[in-house]
């Protein structure tokens, strides 16, 4: 990994989370509706962390799903190898729900484009709305995040890397130089 | 991760990462049938015939349904309403039906080896269906995946084939890839239903139900295919029955944890009794709709190779 530039630590992961949480709790206006989905892999460490901090915050803790969107993807004829699947795990009824959608980095868009197709084929959900750990830009769709917990302008030679401790053993969020 | 071939022929000699794959898989795809739209726009775009020479309700359907919840466009043909009537070669059948530009192909035939030619004269990927006496490799995948499904494992698990293995292209197929993910595999019939030289393959041989039952933690039991002349090898149904048939008293008496699979479709009173048939120890009916899963892997992991 090459590295450019720490953007956000651990302690600044932890301001990033509490503040996302607040923020879809006001605009939902509670949290009684709302249902986290976390878009695997990451998506779903944090969409767990959110919904610990809205469980603190509302005494409430809200529904909480994992959804792989693989099946649902546009580049399977143009990727060098085939993506592996893996199980989308949504146990509730999805209808009539406020759905926030989390990932951790956006970027083309793409890859929401693919799971705003799987939760359609789940049900009709009230509203679905994004929530990203960090937004780098250059869409390639008309898709916007409803929360995010930082805009870094990137150039397209970089990468942003998300790093968790459930997987990766640390919390970090790094800007590095895309591997050649 | 993918398959380390574009066909699918048998499960002879596919290694175990490739059986573990496409059961890993099909248990996302288990995942899908439980949907209110039990549909993935997967394989968009994507066309594959289904080529039956011989007749199939079960599979057929199985690879339909599969093949429509993966978003790809399907084709059937049968040799009853066919241009075989007429006298085509299949060769040129083939090629016609490739010349309309397909992806993929299931095929069904009664004679072994069929779907090896193909790969010879189509550039599409090849799928086994059930050639002959030879083999039906997603039986042999699915019976896997229900009996991994409901036990957890299959590496050490004793599996016993009960019936006419001697004409059975399921046995053939689940003994190979059982073998593979480290099974043990058991044969049970009379000597007119076992093909002389099967110990060759790895498997132990016995003509006794009873010690069937009691000595395995699954039995996969086969028809008495009467269409293949099954009557010749044996005195009558009502005696194979007698001998070899599986029965709620000899579970109880023998073996209350055995697991009962059987790919259908069952003679009842024959190889199985009806209680047994309808009873808490068989998985029957969850073997079709895993069925779907496994083919619903199988398409997808053969249709996005690259």
């Amino acid at each position: 990994m090459d590295i450019k530039a720490k953007i956000i630590d651990e302690q600044g992961l932890v301001r990033t989370i509490t503040r996302l949480a607040h923020e879809i709790v006001e605009k939902n206006k509670g949290s009684k509706n709302i249902v986290l989905i976390g878009m695997r892999t990451r998506g779903e460490f944090l969409a767990e962390r959110i919904k610990a901090k809205i469980s603190e915050i509302e005494n409430f803790e809200p529904s909480f799903g994992i959804l792989d969107v693989t099946l649902y993807r546009d580049d399977f004829r143009t990727r060098l190898k085939q993506p592996e699947i893996s199980v989308t795990n949504i146990t509730f009824d999805v209808n009539e729900k406020d759905i926030i959608l989390i990932d951790d980095v956006l970027y083309t868009g793409r890859t929401v484009r693919a799971a705003l197709d799987a939760v359609m084929d789940l049900g009709r959900p009230n509203t679905i709305q994004l929530c990203v750990l960090v937004d780098r830009g250059h869409r390639e769709l008309p898709i916007k995040a409803d929360f995010v917990g930082k805009n870094i302008p990137t150039s397209i030679n970089e990468e942003v890397r998300v790093r968790l401790k459930e997987i990766d053993g640390e919390d970090a969020v790094y800007l590095v130089n895309a591997p050649k | 991760m993918s398959l380390s071939s574009k066909h699918l022929l048998g499960l002879y000699g596919v290694p175990k990462e490739d059986i573990q794959l496409i059961l890993d898989t099909a248990t996302t795809f288990r995942e899908v049938l439980e949907r209110p739209i039990k549909k993935v726009p997967t394989l968009q775009g994507k066309t594959i015939v289904n080529l039956f020479y011989e007749n199939s309700t079960r599979t057929r359907i199985s690879f339909e349904l599969a093949q429509k919840r993966l978003s790809a466009d399907t084709i059937n043909f049968s040799t009853s309403t066919s241009s075989t009537k007429k006298g085509e070669t299949f060769k040129d059948t083939v090629r016609n039906i490739e010349a309309m530009k397909v992806d993929m192909i299931v095929v069904r035939h009664q004679s072994a080896g069929v779907p090896q030619y193909l790969t010879k004269i189509s550039k599409a990927n090849i799928i086994n269906a059930g050639d002959g006496l030879h083999e039906h490799p997603t039986q042999g995948l699915l019976d896997m995946y229900s009996i991994r499904e409901r036990l957890g494992k299959l590496e050490g698990l004793k599996v016993c084939i009960v019936g006419d293995v001697a004409h059975s292209r399921v046995a053939l197929s689940n003994i190979f890839g059982l073998k593979t993910m480290g099974a043990q595999v058991t044969v049970c019939s009379p000597s007119t239903m076992i093909p002389i030289g099967i110990e060759a393959l790895g498997v132990k041989v016995i003509h006794n139900i009873n010690e069937a039952i009691a000595n395995n933690d699954v039995l996969n039991v086969l028809r008495i295919q009467l269409e293949r002349n099954a009557g010749v090898r044996i005195p009558s149904l009502r005696e194979y029955h007698q001998y070899f048939g599986v029965t709620t008293e000899r579970i109880e008496k023998f073996n209350r944890d055995i697991l009962i699979l059987h790919p259908g479709p069952i003679n009842r009173g024959v190889e199985l009794s009806s209680e047994v048939a309808d009873g808490p120890y068989q998985v029957i009916l969850d073997q079709v709709t895993n069925g779907v899963a496994i083919r619903m892997a199988v398409l997808y992991l053969l249709g996005t190779m690259h």
